[in-house]
């Protein structure tokens, strides 16, 4: 039958006799009407005024953990006022679990104040720290796989060639579209801004200049780091974040396997090779996007538009893009899997991690690219 | 050990659970077909069967996890192909579940988790929303400090007293268990069989146990169903499995671990 057929609010009534208290309880005293058995509960701390009171559970249909504890507080909230209150009429499977409940106090965990202000320098102290930390993790980090890979060069036979493969086809092959779409789209508006501002000055052909220069430059390796931080930094994480999880890291570790051979070098390798082979698709698909654009826009042909490319941009225009590529690779292989491996038991955690992870890796990709940017000034190259 | 099996003969108990010629499959691959089961108020059911013969699945069609491809099921009489959302809810709130790994929230600690479902459907004062996990977890046996630890700080004796505390936060009528003592030692198996007989009788629950434990079989459980090939092969008392003929229940409670339980139990 539903419960709520017979549903019944709890009631009260108080009956007093000479000296002798009597509160007869019925209804349901059930977690259901939580808020009308505490009140009630008071009302019968608040009356009583004898030194004795007999709480009569004859017409409760039904009590639960919530309204057996509320009872025996109500009884234990008398006591304390040297007053006495018994039970009657329970039957068996009430009073056992009257018993069972025994009312006591819980020790409250107060939370500690702080002051905002203080809150606010453990803060900043706590970050400084942290960051401090990941610099010197990282720089371990770089060391221990540096001794993998080491490892793995002089016994050839434990490079993971199947792994390299497959982490490829995940990093760089199912990424072509998006970064195609997205280099594309980003070559199209800056021909079309550059156009729009040299037209003023008669100079609409230098935006080939422009955009082989700034795509080759700058933007194709920006925007597949960027992309590929996204992408491929976050799956790492999340991957090695749950297999640590899972003490699946620790698995590999007892039977001898060594977690940075099996499966970080491999996604590493994996980003060395397909970062720069991205970077040059991205390239490609910018330079289209542009060409295509100026076309349209700046009745650029594509004939002017491949000989001005041609006298704008050489080979060090190119090689000062792809070079990159790999750096940020590190990057964000490294990145990707400090954080993996810092996840804790939580899927909160895993899901911190990862957003660090991806944030940290797109934040390191800019740095290191105006980095080279002052190099590459320095060295006039 | 206490002899709690009841007198009363099946037909005159309340059943709480009445599946019916239910059939579950996945894909061309059919799991469950043709199974009948009844569970009475107030009784341990102690469900076994082979690995990978349906027992979690079973389980997980009655809590609507599973979709069923025939059948019917009804929980506390009401069929659960009938019910509107809302008269689910109700349901749903009758009912408490243990699953195996726990499936405590991570990210909580453990007297929120066990505040998550009476926070959700009850209207508690604050008092009595901490006064009354507190009660809960020092029920099932924890410490009041794990009160605020986060699940992955606990060893996995302390995860399953903290589900079960979840499981047991709206005083549910049901309780399904799935596998409750996999995964610790003898000792802590033990005490927590004694701990869901006790608060079986304290809450007069209705327990649904799908168990491995031969110990549990014999000390807790009323009443044990086991299933095989989809279906029931034999429901009853210990007594009915160890007399049973059939191959499977034989080497299940005739097995050389099944003797050693016999042996030091009897």
């Amino acid at each position: 039958m539903p419960q709520s057929a017979l549903a019944q609010e709890p009631e009260v009534e108080i009956e007093r006799t000479g000296d002798r208290v009597t509160a007869k309880l019925a209804g349901y005293w059930t977690a259901e009407y939580a808020a009308a058995v505490e009140r009630i509960a008071d009302e019968i701390t608040a009356e009583t005024d004898t030194h004795h009171i007999i709480i009569d559970l004859a017409g409760v249909h039904r009590l639960d953990t919530l309204g057996a504890w509320v009872l025996d507080r109500t009884r234990h909230d008398l006591g304390k006022r040297d007053l006495s209150a018994d039970f009657a009429n329970a039957d068996p499977e009430q009073q056992i679990l009257l018993d069972e409940v025994a009312y006591r106090g819980f020790q409250e965990t107060k939370p500690v104040k702080h002051s905002r202000f203080v809150d606010f320098l453990v803060d900043v102290g706590r970050t400084v720290h942290d960051a401090g930390h990941d610099l010197v993790s990282g720089v371990a980090f770089l060391g221990e796989l540096i001794a993998a890979i080491i490892r793995i060069i002089l016994n050839p036979s434990r490079f993971r060639g199947a792994a390299v493969v497959n982490q490829l086809e995940q990093i760089a092959y199912k990424g072509v579209p998006i970064i195609v779409l997205i280099s594309f789209l980003v070559g199209c508006i800056i021909a079309q801004q550059g156009i729009f501002q040299l037209v003023r000055f008669g100079a609409t052909p230098f935006v080939v200049d422009l955009i082989g220069i700034l795509i080759l430059r700058e933007l194709a390796v920006l925007l597949t780091s960027i992309m590929v931080a996204g992408r491929s930094g976050s799956a790492f994480t999340a991957e090695i974040g749950s297999m640590k999880m899972r003490e699946e890291i620790d698995a590999l570790r007892v039977m001898g396997l060594d977690p940075i051979e099996v499966l970080i070098v491999p996604r590493i390798f994996a980003l060395l090779i397909g970062l720069p082979l991205l970077t040059f698709i991205s390239s490609i698909a910018a330079l289209l996007g542009g060409g295509i654009t100026a076309w349209l826009y700046g009745d650029v042909s594509p004939d002017v538009f491949l000989s001005r490319l041609k006298a704008a941009v050489d080979y060090h225009t190119f090689l000062v893009g792809i070079i990159k590529a790999p750096f940020m690779a590190l990057v964000i292989g490294i990145i990707a899997t400090l954080e993996g491996m810092a996840v804790e038991g939580s899927a909160e955690s895993l899901g911190r991690h990862v957003t660090s992870s991806v944030v940290k890796a797109i934040f390191m990709v800019i740095v290191i690219d105006g980095l080279f940017a002052m190099f590459f000034a320095a060295i006039r190259f | 050990m206490l002899d709690r099996r009841h007198s009363v003969p099946d037909d005159e108990r309340e059943i709480v659970i009445r599946v019916r010629d239910i059939e579950v499959g996945f894909g061309e691959k059919t799991i469950l077909k043709g199974l009948d089961l009844d569970v009475y108020r107030g009784e341990i059911l102690g469900f076994v069967g082979a690995s990978g013969q349906g027992k979690s699945v079973l389980t997980r069609a009655i809590l609507g996890l599973v979709p069923k491809r025939a059948g019917t099921i009804e929980v506390l009489g009401q069929n659960l192909d009938s019910l509107s959302p809302s008269e689910r809810r109700l349901l749903e709130r009758r009912w408490g579940v243990l699953f195996q790994q726990g499936a405590l929230f991570s990210a909580l600690t453990v007297k929120q988790n066990v505040q998550v479902p009476m926070r959700e459907f009850l209207d508690l004062s604050d008092r009595l929303l901490d006064e009354l996990a507190m009660l809960k977890i020092e029920m099932v046996g924890l410490n009041p400090d794990a009160a605020d630890k986060l699940p992955s700080e606990l060893s996995g004796g302390m995860i399953k007293r903290a589900a079960l505390a979840r499981a047991l936060s709206l005083d549910p009528d049901i309780l399904f268990l799935d596998e409750p003592t996999s995964g610790l030692d003898p000792i802590g198996a033990g005490e927590f069989d004694e701990l869901i007989a006790t608060l079986q009788r304290t809450l007069g629950l209705t327990v649904f146990m799908v168990t491995h434990d031969l110990d549990s079989l014999h000390t807790v459980c009323d009443r044990i169903a086991a299933l095989g090939d989809g279906k029931i092969l034999a429901e009853g008392t210990i007594e009915t499995m160890l007399a049973s003929d059939h191959p499977w229940l034989r080497a299940y409670f005739h097995g050389k671990r099944a003797r050693a339980v016999m042996a030091t139990g009897a």
